[in-house]
């Protein structure tokens, strides 16, 4: 195969990357006037939805099929929310894309706002991402200034705001009914589903929340079309009738025990493996993976023998992990405890939890101070039962939670011991004897 | 959320006085229009109040609360779920250092890393220098893993503080820009 020459990232590093000026040498903002005067808003949403797009923000929904949720014929608002929030760990996508190449997320927003009949859209962008909010700013102000936003956008009739509005630094503000209730100045608590956002969301009104990635996408898809967008990837897979397909570009990040961490695009379905090995520069310090997470903190933990699997929506399922959640790798080597890298991730979820639901709140509270006490060598024999019981039944698949965090919470626990119960039953054993610790400050 | 931190009332600071400049009042009205509820105007209006004053005193939360046609009690329900904003007792330094611990960063070093950063300053994590120069605060993912361990000065990241050298380095030129400040 030929090297992959990349779309989302191909202005990365260029000169003027960041400038309309820079943006629109390079053809920049064409695809948006084309549409705006030759195309409805419905041929635009048909368009998307027959490439196949899944959104790239962790759930992977199907991003035209969504927009055809609006109710028909509503008389607006509707609103556009942008969950920049990019708070699931190791993942850095978002912030890459608006901090090189912020226009050509604006043009995805205009696109997309223009299919739904958006007049306002909503830049969520989490507080830590201070250099990216002003580089999208910077680049809405330019958009202004050239016509391509406000009133009458390149002289059509089609009107957009965007506005930007910064999160405070909770994790929660991703789910995307968490970022509605903050937008509109509350806790971040994400509310009861349905009703679903798209029949009533921000203000109460008809709202579609999608991913900066998502939306660069959609760019491109309006642009080169159905037949290429699905010329990447991977089809259904014929032994899973509810897999959708994984067509389109990814930004994948790896980050961890690799001798170059950072982020690359490929066609969806890189194995985990290749990824690694090839685009990660290998494990660092001549040493062996002993696993990985596959996309984000959320989806579990998979070993070392499962890094074949493809990084598509339906790969990481294969092997019982969640999902491919952002398609970020987080990569451990041969001499981290396993215990350790649980601990870490019990102790993201429960300072996390936005606590409205007790098995959440509780759950993922008890689940840490169990595998603490497991790594302080003070394990039970019955400990590893206990959290893989808690793990299965806290959640909104299991329909003990109002959202998706205590999901990502138990898939961790469930798959470490899973995946990895003799080094567990060794650690109890032997107490902190049985494994290299990393050195953990604890700070609570 | 963010870290639960433990109160520094010890720096025994002098109240702040208000009023809301008329600059801030002026930069808070002018954000109405952009949503279709005052309350929308919450969020940004603490990040105003706390970006000038470093904290948000109770008398601000009144002011913004008037301002926006909500009760102290709103204003203080959101803000408070946001470990974010800080009270008038515990406001932050001039600059707030923040060390992610998630993942990528846990195994590149992070957890050693704070726990020496907070022996460095003399402060627990949340807590600020004597000269209030800087807060040390603990973040999960910054978004910045590819350069863990990662860290944060207000918001703009600071990648590869791979050791304490490093980190002498970057609190000695933070203590030295606060101090130019004075
Ligand atoms: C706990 C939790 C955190 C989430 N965080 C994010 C996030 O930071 N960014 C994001 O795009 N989606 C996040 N999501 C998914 C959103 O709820 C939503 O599915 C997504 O933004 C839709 O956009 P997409 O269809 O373009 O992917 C999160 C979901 C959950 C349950
Ligand atoms: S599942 Fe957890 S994070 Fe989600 S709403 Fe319930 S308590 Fe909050
Ligand atoms: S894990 Fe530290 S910046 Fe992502």
């Amino acid at each position: 195969m030929s090297a992959y020459e990349p779309v989302l990232l191909r202005r990365l590093g260029k000169k003027e990357c960041q400038s309309i000026a820079g943006y629109r040498a390079d053809g920049g903002y064409k695809t948006l006037e084309r549409v705006l005067r030759e195309m409805t808003p419905d041929q635009v949403t048909t368009q998307v939805k027959d490439s196949g797009l899944r959104g790239r923000g962790g759930a992977g929904f199907p991003t035209g099929l969504k927009w055809t949720f609006l109710p028909k014929g509503h008389p607006g608002p509707v609103y556009l929310c942008v969950n920049c929030d990019e708070s699931e760990p190791c993942t850095f996508n978002n912030r890459v894309l608006i901090e090189n190449d912020p226009h050509q997320v604006i043009e995805g927003i205009i696109l997309a706002s223009y299919a739904i009949r958006a007049k306002t859209a909503y830049f969520y962008v989490r507080y830590e991402y201070g250099f990216g909010t002003r580089q999208i700013q910077k680049a809405i102000d330019e958009a202004y200034e050239a016509g391509i936003l406000g009133n009458k956008i390149l002289g059509t009739d089609y009107s957009l705001d965007i506005f930007v509005h910064r999160g405070a630094a909770a994790y929660i503000c991703g789910e995307e009914t968490g970022l509605i209730e903050s937008l509109e100045g509350k806790r971040a608590w994400p509310r009861i589903k349905p009703p679903f956002p798209a029949i009533e969301g921000a203000f109460r009104k008809p709202t579609i929340v999608n991913n900066p990635e998502t939306l660069a996408n959609v760019v491109h898809i309006m642009d080169r079309g159905i037949e290429w967008f699905k010329s990447l990837g991977v089809p259904p897979d014929p032994k899973n009738p509810r897999d959708a397909g994984s067509y389109g570009p990814k930004l994948y990040c790896v980050s961890g025990h690799v001798n170059k961490p950072g982020i690359v695009e490929l066609p969806m379905g890189v194995t985990l493996r290749e990824l690694v090995d090839k685009h990660g520069g290998g494990v660092w310090k001549g040493r062996k993976a002993k696993g990985a997470i596959p996309g984000g903190n959320s989806m579990g933990v998979i070993p070392e023998s499962e890094f074949d699997i493809p990084l598509d929506f339906n790969g990481p399922g294969t092997v019982k992990a969640l999902g491919l959640g952002t398609a970020a790798v987080t990569v451990f080597d041969e001499e981290t405890s396993i215990v350790d890298v649980l601990y870490n991730l019990c102790r993201f979820f429960a300072h996390e939890s936005c606590g409205q639901c007790t098995p959440c709140r509780e759950g993922t509270g008890w689940m840490l101070k169990i595998v603490e006490r497991i790594r302080n060598g003070q394990g039970r024999r019955e400990d590893l039962d206990i959290l893989e019981e808690v793990a299965d039944r806290i959640g909104i698949m299991p329909g003990t939670t109002i959202c998706g965090l205590a999901d990502g919470a138990g898939w961790p626990v469930k798959t470490a011991i899973r995946k990895f119960r003799p080094e567990f039953e060794s650690y109890l054993k032997e107490g902190t004897r049985g494994g290299v610790r990393l050195k953990m400050a604890g700070a609570h | 959320m963010s870290h639960p931190h433990t109160p520094v009332s010890s720096r025994n600071l002098p109240p702040i006085p208000g009023p809301l400049s008329a600059e801030i009042r002026g930069q808070i009205l002018a954000l109405w229009p952009r949503y279709p509820s005052k309350q929308a105007v919450t969020l940004p209006a603490l990040h105003l109040v706390q970006d000038s004053l470093r904290c948000v005193p109770n008398w601000a939360v009144e002011e913004i609360a008037d301002i926006l046609d909500l009760s102290p009690a709103e204003v203080h329900d959101t803000m408070s779920f946001y470990g974010f904003f800080r009270t008038e007792a515990d406001r932050l330094g001039v600059k707030r250092l923040w060390v992610c611990r998630s993942l990528a960063c846990s195994l590149r070093g992070a957890d050693e890393l704070l726990e020496k950063t907070a022996a460095l300053l003399g402060v627990p994590v949340g807590g600020t220098t004597a000269d209030g120069a800087i807060t040390l605060e603990l973040a999960e993912c910054l978004g910045a893993c590819e350069g863990a361990p990662a860290c944060m000065i207000d918001d703009e990241h600071v990648h590869d503080i791979c050791d304490m050298t490093k980190m002498t380095e970057l609190v000695t030129r933070l203590k030295q820009s606060s101090a130019n400040k004075h």
